[in-house]
């Protein structure tokens, strides 16, 4: 019966035309709707997805639960905050001789830097770690991440390396073919704010970053993280080397969040160790896990969900509680928390496999 | 005369129980052996320490006439010798025609930008792969179970999609544990039928298994085992009339 109708008969290519077309003109939908405070909360929405896509690699794919993850982002944002503004030139003499116009890497230089370095790390993490699982491996995470962003809010003694808790500012905004992507582009005939490039710019990167993940889930590869999630001991006799493929999923997570940390740095133009804490690498680990563990369009839905849901509540919490009670009763931050776990426990009692899972997943 | 796996001496300890203890097992190329002995006799643990998932505390190990030590599971799946799992091990999520390709691993070699950029070389080897184990599950008769989802076959099934996975690692020793346990009486005609037909086709299998007339029926050499060492070895006409075997499965009365 279905068959026969027809929007069925509708092809792949002309659902994608739409897709895209519905895209290009989401940012204008919402710049003028919501004004530039909603277009920062579509932009950070895109870097969130980035985000989630790494991490569902190494807990969606290999199956190892990862509480540290925003460690890696927090490199990334450090290493352009570093490489990109004014504040190691001004505490190193030596530095500051090297680089007399200042320190101005391009943040595509630096993305790549911190592909390297967070995968490094990603290694690093997953070498001593290998022989746990579950909530062991939870915990060994969790320290890493904790002990990088304790890093970062302790080494501005006795040299200032991150400025501490007072973190970076004046990072370089993105350029690209010249354009200043934090300034109003004048193109004559209209001006349009830089955070339109940035969302094109940004959704380009996710379109890449969920091909390499779509790419890799049906590879051998990405078979064989499946199979030692699901078995370790099978994998191996299957001949996985399922130490080499435990390590590769640490460290292409990881260079996710090392160039979404990049460009995270160079959007904000400010970074600081409290953008670091567990409470994000839950946030992150909370998209993956309501949207659909391990299925790359449920995760991109649930970072979308958890990156808009916060700035919707704090348009409505506090007037609706204002004009119930006369005063804010309940702080928003502690109502998401709340709402958080709440979804959190719905979506496990209900939907262990994610709000979008995978067909055949019940 | 040769054989494809010569193990002798094998011993190995947990704390206080000695598991096994000087065991030899030979195995000739394209054959069926058999290994048998009662509940606890360290059967399983035998085929743990040959795969190398536990270290032997000592033995001589010969695989094609070279020495090998099995330490990492993976090296010695790679060096051609597969197994299945007494309890079920399949990939549950993953479906029936995945698991399969699994077995492929270790006989291909697209690497991380292969796989990233779809090579061309890549998609060569992933149709390969996907040929070989749809002709895999044609063979062991799961073709039109290809797309369900592992852990809802049948238990019949999921044993013989786990042999089907193991002979996708491309073995030349195929060790099954307990193949037939749980399955009914059409099940282990089917499987009689499958085992003999994977011998025909050049491999060899060693065999742990408790049914007896399957053992029996399909056996070249059975080798029997209690308490962690070799009571008997030899044909299964012979090793069934052993007193020794009588008396590790009936008790002293009935020997006499």
């Amino acid at each position: 019966m279905l068959k026969t109708l027809p929007f069925n008969k509708l092809n792949r290519s002309t659902y994608l035309w739409l897709g895209a077309f519905a895209l290009i003109l989401l940012p204008w939908v919402v710049g003028a709707g919501g004004g530039n405070y909603w277009l920062r909360v579509l932009d950070f929405a895109l870097l969130y997805i980035i985000l989630a896509l790494g991490l569902n690699v190494v807990v969606g794919f290999a199956g190892l639960l990862d509480l540290g993850y925003i460690a890696f982002y927090a490199l990334g944002a450090y290493s352009y905050a570093l490489l990109a503004s004014p504040h190691l030139p001004q505490h190193f003499h030596t530095i500051a001789a090297a680089f007399p116009a200042g320190m101005h890497f391009s943040p595509w230089f630096v993305a790549i830097f911190a592909i390297m370095l967070a995968a490094l790390f990603g290694i690093v993490l997953g070498l001593p770690t290998l022989q746990l699982r579950g909530d062991y491996l939870a915990i060994v995470t969790l320290g890493f991440g904790e002990i990088i962003r304790i890093f970062m809010n302790n080494l501005d003694r006795p040299l200032n390396l991150t400025n501490g808790p007072k973190g970076i500012t004046a990072i370089d905004p993105i350029q690209l073919f010249g354009i200043n992507f934090a300034k109003i582009l004048d193109l004559g005939f209209i001006k349009i704010s830089g955070l339109y490039l940035v969302f094109y710019l940004f959704l380009l990167l996710v379109i890449g970053v969920a091909m390499v993940c779509l790419h890799l889930q049906d590879s051998r590869i990405g078979r064989a993280w499946v199979a030692i999630r699901e078995d370790e001991i099978a994998a191996q006799a299957m001949g996985i080397n399922t130490r080499n493929m435990k390590l590769l999923a640490f460290a292409i997570g990881a260079s996710f969040a090392g160039v979404a940390g990049v460009l995270f740095s160079a959007f904000q133009g400010f970074v600081s160790p409290e953008s670091f804490t567990l409470w994000e690498s839950i946030v992150v680990l909370s998209m993956v896990v309501l949207g659909g563990i391990g299925h790359i369009p449920g995760v991109i839905l649930g970072a979308i969900l958890l990156a808009v849901f916060p700035e919707v509540l704090r348009g409505v919490a506090e007037p609706v509680q204002k004009f119930l009670f006369g005063h804010v009763l309940v702080d928003v931050e502690i109502i998401r928390q709340l709402i958080y776990g709440l979804a959190l426990i719905l979506v496990m009692l209900y939907r262990p496999g994610g709000i979008w899972q995978k067909r055949g997943n019940h | 005369m040769s054989f494809l796996l010569d193990v002798t001496n094998v011993s190995k300890r947990f704390g206080g129980v000695q598991a096994l203890e000087q065991v030899g097992v030979q195995v000739p190329p394209q054959s069926i052996v058999g290994l048998i002995g009662p509940n606890g006799a360290g059967k399983t643990t035998f085929f743990n320490v040959i795969t190398g998932l536990y270290p032997a505390d000592e033995g001589k190990f010969l695989f094609d006439e070279v020495p090998y030590s099995p330490e990492s599971v993976a090296k010695v799946t790679k060096s051609g010798l597969a197994r299945t799992f007494q309890n079920i091990r399949l990939f549950g999520q993953m479906t029936v025609l995945e698991n399969v390709m699994v077995g492929c691993h270790c006989r291909s070699k697209a690497g991380l930008l292969g796989a990233i950029f779809r090579l061309p070389s890549t998609k060569r080897e992933e149709q390969a792969i996907r040929d070989k184990s749809q002709s895999l599950l044609a063979y062991v008769g799961l073709s039109q179970f290809a797309d369900m989802q592992a852990r809802n076959l049948s238990y019949g099934h999921q044993r013989r999609l786990e042999i089907a996975r193991a002979l996708a690692t491309e073995p030349k020793l195929l060790a099954l544990d307990e193949p037939a346990a749980g399955m009914n009486a059409t099940e282990k005609l089917e499987l009689r039928e499958l085992l003999l037909r994977v011998r025909e086709d050049g491999k060899t299998i060693l065999l742990i298994e408790h049914d007896v007339s399957l053992v029996m029926g399909i056996c070249d050499n059975l080798t029997v085992l209690d308490y962690g060492k070799v009571i008997a070895a030899g044909k299964p006409a012979d090793v069934r009339t052993h007193p020794d075997v009588i008396r590790a499965y009936l008790g002293h009365g009935a020997v006499s």
